[in-house]
């Protein structure tokens, strides 16, 4: 058995069964990372560059610990402190990285398929670390993980995706996501920020009830209002998003069962989630940032066959 | 094979009396069959609750990575190694590349004080690294191309040794 794909581009061009296979390699990484020593030397021969065109702290931070763990060599590019900065462009950016012998490259780039772009010109394995507003597939592989090991299944589990699902990528790989793996998914938010034809073209339910969502699911998993990709107003205010779509400890305490509640991060604070919901019993928002190390590793380890 | 695998639990007890310090380590995938039914001999023995067992993949520590694809099997080792004597079960002992695999994962533990290997099948003149078992089953004389393929009795019909 072995992944189909040369690339990790996105959720939508993986089976199940790559998942179940990228999530039970992760499970193994997992417990390498319960070592005295957290590091096998599986990569010791890639080189990988972990090319950044967007902020970022937990992906790159994850993506570059998972390497150093797998005992990669890496190097690191920041677009804003390149040359990029200088009018270099990505293709001729990327070709001069790869002569010096690097044979994978995690992205994360703000146009949506810069990735998909690269992959048809240059012969290195790429995996996407997020491309504008298209796919985060190691985010959602990490959300599923994190669910599963949570609740104990991914097919049958009610998934609400709460916030700006119109530009999240990490809403569209979770969806990918979820529906391969059987769960079910209602999207949660203002009609300004969810897709009109979501439902017909995914397959997900669409609420615009918040507390309606909770009581209907199993794990919540809220995202940030992405002001940086809205160029024009979608809500009146983010303290009337709050009022509206935020996640209070209150809603919480009214469902009288136990849901999960999730974040990718950066948490906005008082908008999207208020802090006793975030840093809560109900919260494993950490354990997901622990989760994606082993994930991100499984990823690596799985594609560096393909390199060769 | 029963006697066999009884002839090996009494090896290492003789060896290692009382498994004093000492701790089991079997090999993912196939050398877990062995270990298992060691184990199991060695309870008769002993107290079973003086036994500590632990299971290791060496998937990770391959040489071979980037030329096909491994799938890793759990590891579970749930006891410290450092400073205990360590016993590596295994089915089959070909290369030796495997056992050098598992040297490597196994300092990823801790230090050891000494690690011994004991095999079911060794098949002698086909090493390609300086290792030799410590306690084997049998040994046989195989050519490159054969496969040496370990049944056993729960898993597959019966236990038993096959030369393809």
């Amino acid at each position: 058995m072995e992944l189909q794909a040369k690339h990790l581009l996105g959720i939508k061009d993986l089976t199940k069964e790559d998942i179940q296979l990228i999530l039970s390699t992760a499970t193994q990484f997992k417990e390498v990372l319960q070592r005295p020593v957290k590091k096998v030397p599986s990569l010791r021969d890639v080189t990988i560059v972990n090319l950044f065109y967007e902020n970022s702290t937990r992906t790159r931070m994850s993506f570059e610990l998972a390497e150093k763990r797998l005992s990669a060599d890496v190097l690191n590019f920041t677009a804003s402190s390149s040359s990029a900065a200088k009018g270099e462009t990505l293709l001729d950016t990327v070709n001069n990285i790869l002569s010096m012998k690097v044979d994978m490259v995690v992205m994360r780039h703000s146009a949506s398929g810069a990735p998909h772009f690269l992959a048809k010109h240059i012969p290195a394995a790429i995996i996407n670390a997020g491309d504008g507003i298209n796919e985060h597939p190691t985010q959602a592989l990490l959300d599923a993980f994190s669910m599963q090991e949570k609740t104990g299944k991914l097919e049958g589990l009610k998934v609400a995706i709460i916030g700006d699902i119109m530009h999240s990528r990490v809403a569209l790989s979770n969806m990918y996501l979820l529906k391969k793996m059987g769960a079910e998914i209602m999207v949660v938010g203002p009609p300004t920020l969810i897709p009109t034809y979501i439902a017909e073209a995914l397959g997900v339910k669409v609420s615009y009830n918040v507390q309606q969502a909770l009581q209907w699911c199993d794990v919540a998993n809220v995202l940030r209002i992405q002001l940086e990709r809205q160029n024009q107003p979608l809500f009146s205010s983010l303290r009337e998003y709050n009022l509206a779509y935020g996640i209070k400890k209150s809603m919480l305490d009214k469902l009288g069962k136990e849901i999960v509640i999730m974040h990718p991060g950066p948490i906005n604070r008082g908008v999207e989630l208020d802090s006793d919901v975030a840093d809560g019993a109900h919260s494993i928002i950490l354990n997901q940032v622990e989760n994606g190390v082993a994930v991100r590793m499984a990823v690596l380890y799985l594609l560096a066959g393909k390199t060769n | 094979m029963a006697l066999t695998v009884k002839r090996l639990a009494h090896q290492l007890l003789e060896n290692n009396p009382g498994l004093e310090d000492t701790v089991i380590i079997g090999l993912q995938p196939r050398g877990i069959y062995l270990s298992d039914r060691v184990v199991k001999e060695l309870g008769r023995i002993i107290d079973p609750a003086l036994i500590q067992y632990g299971k290791l993949d060496i998937t990770f520590y391959r040489d071979d990575v980037r030329k096909s694809l491994h799938i890793a099997n759990a590891t579970d080792i749930p006891f410290s190694i450092e400073n205990k004597k360590v016993v590596l079960i295994d089915d089959v002992l070909y290369t030796g590349r495997t056992i050098r695999a598992a040297l490597d994962a196994l300092l990823d533990f801790g230090r050891p004080k000494k690690v011994s290997l004991c095999v079911l099948i060794d098949r002698r003149f086909s090493r390609e690294l300086p290792i030799q078992p410590d306690f084997a089953g049998k040994a046989i004389d195989t050519i490159l191309s054969d496969k040496v393929k370990v049944h056993w009795e729960g898993r597959d019909e019966k236990d038993e040794v096959i030369l393809l």
